[in-house]
């Protein structure tokens, strides 16, 4: 399996450059002054090694297999290494997260300037560390490494909301950080328990070795199953376990929020796709049924909470809440079809949401508010902003031709072929989208002109919307780098939930056979 | 009757330990008074640096040669009488002892600016006399502390070794009396120390009493003290069990009360508030390790045989243990009593290590016990030099109350950012030493089908985070407090807490080497 060693450590290399990166811009003083420009061009700098990592190293062809792959020994006394690489799916999450980055450092531009320096240093120096942090989840090849940028990525989440966030802000971090702690922990009595009751020895926490070697009764297997699973769920965020989202995206800054949704709740369900689904297929496909229900009930719950919202940044929580209702019904759904959809949801999602967070920041700083009801009319004053988010609405809405409507389409196809109930109560989900876009934009961008005199967006913030509206329509018209590198990937994690749903189907219907012929 | 052989070279750390407090006293009698503290201080670092020196050398030699009982009868039948024994796990725990000793004595020894230290001038004064006053206006220094403190620390050491009851209770006595009196002798608020102390002096003689008592049916059970004459007789031994149950609960006491299980905790919180700080570092970490170095080796070993009887036992213990820690802990207000929560909550995950009766759960003991210990001192080195401050300008006493801590970390980001590492390390959060001994524990826990216990110990964790949290909330997000002060002391505090910061992040990313030796140490010798 460790054949495919790349020749140049690029992912290392990716991680340490914004680890010492970071380091640097909080220690070294001078710098404080030219933090945005410094993060900015790190952050890109970051993005080429991304893009020239994956042109390099990774082979589109073999996108199922885990490429880019290094693996150093590191504490083997408990089993763990530190094993880096990506299939197809890694790489478009790590491309999404290099991708918004440099994006969120340019609109936080000058919402930074207003604070001093090394309080903008500051937010530079976290936002560097969240990227690390980012990198290598996607590309963590063990569990417990997995485990632990897991845990770590808090800090850099808690102190972003709670130093530079809104009036309620430390309250909102800490309601975040105990709900993520709390899953964590008890995804950590599954990290234990996994070793345990895996092959163990010095490398017993790499998936390759984890993958179908857990031995263990089933109920324990499921137990260990929910224990990721729980920490997933309250990540990704699902129904019930949602409710800190919007407290925290409506304290954070908007770049904060950015990254919060568009990149770290996708760890929920990329640690689904890449943990739960390979490591205990069994449990998974047996759990998949109940989990498609919360699925569902979060997509109509989230689309009735954004549309009674009435702060936008809850708004946008809730639609994102709704959306990962999708993505979760796809990926336990076990037809590939939807899977490909889930796994492409969850980049185009980011783009989109992303693209919503930042523009109603743009908006909010030149409104002084997050209220619907402070706005009207505001197409006349800001045509800009309301062009941006119209189309970034529409993109998650899944208007054809832009981000949102292939994912949207293949779930619900795919979804529709294993389970025609679930896909139809999930079309209405597609329909409270269109409520909770287009009423919030009536009201805030129809009607006669305000009384206000504001500037549009000025030349970086046409720079940043134009970046996202590019990633939307490149995802509508052209998404096929991206099936390509996630098809074989959907299809390979499907199967596991497909075949042993079938094998417990078929059990089932043996052991009622056996019953009924005694 | 001839004396037995004795293996001095095994009793160097201890006898060098023990050597210097004796020298101690004769330097507090033909020293003159303005010269003792610097001979003090010298001579009690050096004491502990050349200790450790010789606990690694003893390392070495029981690794390449195996381990050894120290007193060998004459007649020599080569197995030796057992008393006191030297074998991996010993040294293990008398190496983390004493690496947490060495800080914790460099955070006693610190001194602000004006010469003053976290010590009466004169302990025998009466608080609020003119006495006090005197002593205090006369720069007076109760240099006594020094060895008082070499004094306990070998006691702890033997406690880690000791293969015999009686051993066991003499050491015990010789950690805990001087704890008493150095208890007793902060220089402010000096009625809630005495308070502290004499609290903690009443129960610790009640404990000691139940510790004595369960000696002596053990005595009455097998008809000698000494584990290596107690554990042939658990299997052979009919129609006594009920002897043998009630000592071994009863010694289990004695010991549950020194690493502070509820229900023998009542003592933690005021004791840990009203001690000198330093000296609540130091008897935190200290006490607490060797108090387990202690209940491994008796239970592992005595224990091991009616493991089913005392199982609900110690699960009752632990899971109240985790709770009161963790409940409590969530409503107070200043810090030392918040620590001392803390401490009792990690009793209880200690515990959950310990009761596995497995070697990976020695191991895991000590890794926690380690990270715990460093943290402990590193934290309470940091309460030392926050401080109140009046109106014009003065330093007074240390600021305990939480909401004084407000703002540290604009107005002094060093000591935060160090205060943030340990309490990230006692939360358990990934890349520091508390994480990777959580993990350890929970691990040995688990595969040894503790997994009620591990769930109820990570939801006790994600509670404890919550008050760990605030004190990150209030130091990070919050404007700096009015009257709140870090004092720039001669220096011995900051490197303490800046090397027990650095060690905590080693020992989270690069426990390899920790593990490996305590792994292959984690073997007791009856």
């Amino acid at each position: 399996m460790l054949s495919n060693e790349t020749a140049f450590p690029w992912l290392t290399v990716l991680i340490a450059v914004a680890v010492i990166a970071a380091g640097a811009l909080w220690l070294v003083k001078p710098l404080h002054k030219a933090a945005r420009p410094y993060g900015l061009a790190i952050s890109v700098l970051i993005f080429i090694g991304f893009i020239a990592a994956a042109a390099s190293g990774f082979d589109v062809a073999d996108a199922g297999v885990v490429q880019l792959r290094e693996t150093y020994s590191w504490i083997p006394a408990i089993g763990t290494s530190i094993a880096w690489g990506v299939n197809g799916m890694g790489l478009v999450m790590i491309g999404l997260a290099t991708f918004l980055v440099p994006v969120v450092l340019l609109a936080a531009w000058p919402e930074l300037e207003d604070e001093p320096d090394s309080r903008s240093a500051g937010y530079v120096a976290w936002i560097l560390v969240l990227e690390a942090v980012m990198i290598g989840i996607f590309a963590a090849q063990d569990v417990f490494l997995f485990y632990i940028l897991f845990e770590v990525m808090l800090l850099p989440v808690f102190f972003l909301i709670g130093r530079y966030g809104g009036e309620n802000r430390q309250r909102a971090a800490v309601k975040f950080l105990l709900y993520s702690l709390v899953g964590g922990l008890i995804m950590l009595v599954g990290v234990v328990a996994v070793y345990v009751m895996g092959p163990g020895g010095p490398q017993g926490f790499l998936i390759d070795n984890l993958a179908g070697a857990i031995s263990g009764t089933q109920s324990a297997q499921m137990l260990v199953f929910l224990s990721f699973f729980f920490a997933f769920a309250v990540k990704a965020p699902m129904f019930p376990v949602h409710t800190w989202l919007p407290d925290a995206t409506e304290q954070a800054p908007a770049g904060t929020s950015t990254l919060l949704v568009g990149v770290l709740d996708k760890i929920g369900t990329f640690g689904m796709i890449a943990l739960c689904l390979p490591l205990f297929p069994e449990a998974a496909a047996t759990a998949a049924y109940p989990i498609m229900v919360f699925a569902v009930i979060s997509i109509l719950w989230g689309g009735f909470m954004a549309i009674a919202s009435k702060n936008l940044m809850r708004l946008i929580a809730y639609t994102s809440v709704s959306h990962f209702g999708f993505m979760v019904l796809g990926i336990f759904s076990g037809s590939s079809v939807a899977m490909t959809g889930a796994i492409i949801y969850m980049v185009a999602h980011g783009v989109a949401t992303g693209a919503l967070f930042l523009t109603v920041g743009f908006l909010a700083r030149r409104g002084g508010s997050l209220e619907i009801a402070a706005y009207g009319g505001w197409q006349r004053v800001t045509p800009l902003i309301a062009g941006t988010f119209l189309v970034a609405g529409l993109a998650s809405i899944a208007l054809p031709g832009l981000s949102g409507f292939i994912p949207e389409y293949l779930i619900l196809v795919g979804t529709y072929e294993v389970n025609a109930t679930f896909a139809i109560m999930a079309v209405f989900g597609v329909i409270l989208a269109a409520v909770y876009i287009l009423l919030p934009y009536q009201r805030i961008f129809t009607g006669p002109r305000p009384a206000v005199e504001v500037k549009d967006l000025d030349g970086r913030e046409k720079v940043v919307s134009g970046l996202l509206i590019v990633g939307m329509l490149f995802l509508g018209f052209a998404p096929a780098p991206v099936l390509d590198a996630v098809r074989p990937v959907a299809e390979t994690h499907a199967e596991l939930i497909a075949t042993h749903s079938d094998n417990a189907a078929a059990e089932a219907v043996a052991v009622v056979a056996e019953g009924s012929t005694k | 009757m001839t004396s037995p052989v004795i293996d001095w070279a095994a009793l160097t750390p201890i006898l060098i330990v023990l050597g210097a407090a004796v020298l101690g006293v004769i330097v507090e009698a033909f020293v003159p008074r303005n010269a003792r503290r610097g001979v003090q201080v010298t001579l009690t670092m050096l004491a502990i640096a050349s200790s450790l020196v010789s606990a690694v050398w003893r390392a070495t030699v029981v690794a390449s040669s195996g381990p050894t009982s120290i007193a060998q009868s004459p007649t020599g039948d080569g197995v030796g009488i057992g008393t006191f024994v030297e074998d991996g796990v010993g040294i293990a725990f008398q190496l983390i002892i004493l690496t947490c000793a060495f800080f914790a004595v460099l955070v006693i020894a610190d001194r602000t600016q004006t010469g003053e230290g976290s010590f009466a001038a004169s302990a025998a004064t009466q608080p609020g006399s003119r006495d006090e006053r005197d002593a205090t206006a006369a720069g007076l220094q109760q240099t006594e502390v020094f060895p008082l403190v070499l004094f306990s620390l070998g006691g702890m050491l033997t406690f880690s070794s000791a293969g015999d009851l009686l051993t066991l209770f003499i050491a015990l006595e010789v950690l805990s009396l001087p704890l008493y009196v150095l208890a007793a002798t902060a220089r402010r608020r000096r009625a809630l120390s005495q308070e502290a102390a004499m609290k903690y002096f009443l129960l610790g003689a009640f404990s000691s009493a139940f510790f004595l008592m369960g000696s002596a049916l053990l005595y009455g059970f097998a008809g000698t003290v000494t584990f290596r004459g107690i554990v042939p007789r658990i299997a052979s031994a009919t129609g006594m069990d009920m002897l043998l149950i009630a000592g071994v609960v009863l010694v289990l006491v004695g010991l549950l009360f020194k690493v502070g299980a509820v229900p023998f905790h009542s003592w933690t919180p005021d004791t840990y508030q009203g001690a000198p700080t330093p000296i609540t570092g130091y008897m935190a970490a200290g006490t607490k390790i060797a108090a387990f170095a202690a209940m491994l080796r008796f239970l592992y070993l005595i224990g091991g045989g009616i493991e089913w009887e005392l199982s609900p036992v110690l699960w009752t213990i632990i899971i109240l243990t985790m709770f009161v820690g963790t409940v409590v802990g969530l409503v107070q207000s200043d810090i030392k009593r918040l620590l001392a929560y803390s401490s009792i909550a990690h009793a209880g995950f200690i515990l959950i290590a310990v009761s596995s009766f497995s070697q990976r759960g020695i191991s895991a003991t000590a890794f926690y016990l380690l990270a715990y210990g460093i943290a402990t001192v590193g934290a309470f080195g940091i309460v030392t030099l926050v401080r109140e401050k009046d109106k014009s300008g003065n330093i007074l006493g240390e600021a305990t109350a939480l909401a004084k801590w407000q703002g540290l970390g604009r107005t002094n980001p060093l000591l935060a950012v160090c205060m943030t590492i340990f309490l990230l390390s006692f939360a358990g959060i990934p890349l520091t030493g508390g994480f990777m001994g959580k993990f350890a524990a929970f691990s040995a826990g688990l595969a040894n089908g503790g997994t009620v216990l591990v769930v109820l110990a990570v939801l006790a964790s994600a509670a404890t985070a919550f008050f760990y949290f605030r004190i990150i909330v209030a130091m990070f997000f919050r404007d700096p407090a009015e009257g709140t002060a870090t004092v720039a002391s001669e220096g011995f505090s900051i490197v303490a807490v800046v090397t027990c910061a650095i060690a905590t992040l080693v020992l989270g990313l690069f426990p390899q080497p920790i593990f490996n030796f305590l792994d292959q140490a984690a073997v007791f010798m009856l």
